[in-house]
């Protein structure tokens, strides 16, 4: 069930959805690891309302999948019953929680790129897709302004955070670059005009960054190394152990309704 | 009912009364509300400290058995709901310490007592949550009791307090019907669904009874605290109640409340129940609890470890400001 008018290879859009999906299931269960755990009351609530908006987008995007994919998988099936090479999320939002600087840092850079990413979707050929991204681009700018404030006040405040902070960046920096990376599947979107050419979205992410990281007073780091992989389904080793967690009770009881 | 034991000061008589404790009484007598800038008695204050800071810390400490299936959760929608449910008790806490800080006491000095275990919170937080269906039994008895006493306690006496309840007794009916939707759909699943539920509630059901604390029918404490409104009902009183209204529910879901003695008594128009063991009550009180170490261990270090942070802001504000007042200098 290609869209209305747009030619494009189901396979391809199924797999663009699921890895817009499986970004936001993947970050918003890490985000969920933190509940009770978070150095103020505030930053409780704000990360328990984090994770509450990525899994909302996910319903979304993992439910567009699952029609466009057109076997019957719900989004509830794609979560809850694919293994680990099915999931299609970037390496960087499995990376673990760390302390709060490595969490905040993570959430940083994927709020830039996420935030720049929505707002191209909302103008996506395919109305669906422009649909969801208009919902969760309100979303993305007010986690992006959450995020980078916290940064800036974090990198500019004392020697600790900003020795944490700079820390959390040069660990991972690494694993952003595979976002601005085309394959196949990107460029059957452009071709669509259902999304836009990941290595487009750069220019702008950058500018982003590196003003509030000027701010903060922390230096982005120089490697060019690029760690990738998720985007085609291979993880790193921290994937398989988030999905025994999240997948147990469906795994254990097969056919049970909650 | 997140605030158990708490000790009051001692009754005075009418004849003891001061002039101005006595036109204070009368105010409450006329049901007029105390506001913060407002003469009240020392022990007034003290008693409102001890118990909305009790309330304010079960509620963030309330986060944890909860947050322990936030991952696990079976369904996307399941997690959404169980998100939005323990932010909303991170943001009861939030009221509640604001509440507090009415009274003269900051939420940082609140947290050192609840840290160094000179301040409680509530006795159920102490019991594990074992199986996804104790995600619905915390719901349904634990927010249920709650509830029981909160809606009391929207006309307690003192003003902030009365308004932090009605705000927080919205999003707790919301909580119990989330809590009992996960037990309908238990009840009505698979037999080892059903007997998740069964379990649940077996391990529930007197912790559940227990929140309202033990009977204070001979408390000295309780008698002055309902003098000042600061307790609408005695613990016997809501007990009583909760117990009236859960049995059908149970019925309802076909699942049995582990009490042979439990009996409709037409009488009373009530049910005769048996009391939960107030030894093991007095245990978990005291620490002994299945999971008093790992609760107040798991906020402890979630303190300690957020040390960097807070510092952090606390100087970058400072910086900020300062910076702010040297640009106004330079302008001048």
């Amino acid at each position: 069930m290609a869209s209305a008018g747009i030619a494009v290879d189901r396979a391809a859009l199924f797999e663009f959805l699921t890895r817009m999906g499986d970004n936001t299931l993947i970050l918003g269960h890490r985000v969920s690891e933190w509940c009770g755990h978070a150095p103020v009351l505030e930053e409780d609530i704000a990360l328990a309302n984090t994770a509450l908006d990525l899994i909302g987008q996910t319903q979304l995007w993992l439910g567009l999948a699952g029609e466009v994919e057109g076997k019957g998988r719900n989004a509830d099936a794609l979560a809850f019953l694919r293994d680990a090479a099915a999931f299609r999320n970037c390496l960087l939002v499995e990376r673990p929680n760390g302390d709060f600087g490595q969490t905040l840092t993570r959430q940083f850079l994927f709020d830039a790129w996420h935030h720049v990413m929505l707002t191209a979707l909302t103008r996506s050929a395919d109305p669906r897709i422009a649909e969801i991204a208009a919902k969760a681009v309100k979303e993305a700018a007010y986690h992006l302004e959450r995020s980078s404030d916290l940064v800036i006040r974090l990198g500019d405040g004392t020697d600790e955070s900003h020795k944490r902070m700079q820390r959390a960046l040069d660990d991972i920096w690494s694993y952003v670059g595979e976002l601005f990376i085309a394959d196949d599947t990107d460029r059957a979107m452009v071709e669509a005009g259902i999304a836009p050419d990941p290595a487009s979205l750069r220019l702008e992410w950058d500018a982003i960054v590196s003003e509030v990281l000027r701010e903060a007073t922390l230096k982005a780091p120089t490697s060019a190394y690029v760690h990738k992989g998720g985007r085609r389904g291979v993880h790193t080793e921290h994937l398989g152990y988030i999905l025994a967690d999240m997948q147990f009770l469906q795994r254990a009881y097969p056919g049970a309704t909650w | 009912m997140y605030a158990q034991l708490v000790k009051s000061e001692g009754m005075k008589s009418a004849a003891e009364l001061s002039p101005q404790e006595r036109a204070f009484q009368d105010r409450i007598d006329r049901g007029e509300k105390i506001e913060p800038k407002e003469w009240m008695p020392e022990g007034y204050r003290k008693t409102l400290i001890r118990q909305i800071g009790q309330h304010a810390h079960s509620e963030i400490v309330g986060q944890l058995p909860e947050g322990n299936w936030i991952t696990r959760a079976p369904t996307l929608e399941r997690k959404a709901i169980l998100l939005a449910k323990v932010q909303d008790e991170a943001g009861h806490g939030l009221y509640l310490y604001c509440a507090a800080e009415t009274l003269g006491v900051s939420r940082d000095q609140l947290l050192a007592k609840l840290h160094d275990g000179s301040m409680k919170y509530s006795s159920i937080f102490n019991y594990p949550t074992l199986n996804w269906a104790d995600i619905g039994a915390v719901g349904w008895l634990v927010d249920g009791a709650a509830i029981m006493n909160q809606v009391q306690l929207q006309k307690t006496s003192y003003g902030p307090y009365s308004r932090a309840m009605i705000r927080i007794c919205k999003e707790e009916s919301f909580h119990q019907r989330q809590g009992y939707d996960i037990m309908m759909k238990m009840a009505q699943g698979t037999a080892e669904q059903k007997a998740m539920a069964q379990d649940a509630l077996d391990r529930f059901w007197y912790p559940a009874l227990m929140m309202f604390g033990p009977s204070d029918k001979d408390s000295v404490h309780s008698t002055q605290s309902m003098a000042w409104k600061i307790k609408i009902n005695t613990n016997d009183e809501l007990r009583q109640k909760f117990v009236d209204q859960t049995v059908p529910q149970a019925e309802y879901l076909g699942l049995k409340i582990p009490d042979p003695n439990l009996k409709w008594n037409e009488e009373k128009k009530g049910y005769d129940f048996s009391e939960p063991d107030w030894s093991e009550f007095f245990e978990v009180i005291a620490g002994n609890g299945p999971c008093n170490k790992e609760r107040l261990g798991a906020r402890v270090k979630a303190w300690e470890d957020g040390a960097w942070f807070r510092d952090g802001l606390l100087a970058h504000a400072e910086k900020a400001q300062a910076r702010r007042a040297a640009a106004r200098v330079a302008a001048e």
